[in-house]
């Protein structure tokens, strides 16, 4: 089994149950900051899933990505967290 | 196996599990502020070890200076993005697990959101700068 066959079989199978736990606590979130930070979470996750698939289709050009998904995933949770505090 | 793969390997697995760790305690943990801790340490720290594990595997420079840029944007970004989340929800009432000692509890001022347990010094409190005559 070599390396790419790891990833993509053995690493991204967890990272979809991590995400699957997250999708869970977005659901049942009892409060509306519990939802924001599983959001958070889920672009965290994203960001792991694409290097993963990196790694797996051998393609380093996907890892562009990362870095917008973190920049955009940072701007959401600052104006979620504005919100909250203006509206509550 | 070569020495790269095995590194590459190895750092993934560390990652999988930090990242793990943290959707995990996302489900489980008590409240809003532990499950905030769960998410942005452990998983930021799962991810970074994931992007280390993408740049040896590729081992070139611009994908090791992107990745690089990537790490160095969530290390920064994370704290600043929980500190505001954690902030507004303290702000409005989010309930703390029952066991919690709150030492914030009657130093904060929840109507002008500043704390307010020692003296404040306000804006309105400080004395105004007087305009000197220059003539």
């Amino acid at each position: 089994m070599s390396l790419p066959d790891v990833a993509l079989f053995l690493v991204l199978p967890l990272l979809m149950v991590s995400l699957l736990l997250t999708m869970v606590r977005f659901v049942i979130g009892p409060r509306m900051p519990d939802r924001i930070i599983s959001i958070d979470m889920l672009a965290t996750l994203g960001i792991g899933v694409i290097a993963v698939y990196a790694i797996g289709t051998n393609q380093p050009v996907i890892l562009d990505a990362t870095l917008v998904i973190a920049l955009i995933s940072f701007l959401g949770t600052v104006a979620f967290a504005y919100y909250l505090q203006r509206r509550g | 196996m070569p020495i790269k793969e095995t590194i590459t390997l190895v750092l993934m697995i560390v990652g999988i599990f930090f990242m793990a760790v943290g959707a995990v305690g996302l489900v489980r943990l008590p409240d809003l502020y532990m499950r905030m801790s769960a998410t942005t340490k452990s998983a930021t720290l799962g991810v970074g070890f994931m992007l280390v594990a993408a740049a040896v595997y590729f081992s070139e420079l611009g994908t090791a200076i992107r990745v690089i840029a990537t790490i160095a944007f969530l290390l920064l970004t994370a704290p600043v993005a929980a500190h505001m989340i954690g902030r507004a929800a303290y702000i409005r009432n989010v309930e703390l697990w029952p066991n919690t000692r709150d030492e914030l509890r009657g130093q904060y001022d929840l109507e002008r959101e500043i704390l307010a347990g020692s003296p404040p010094k306000l804006r309105d409190d400080l004395p105004r700068p007087v305009a000197k005559n220059t003539d």
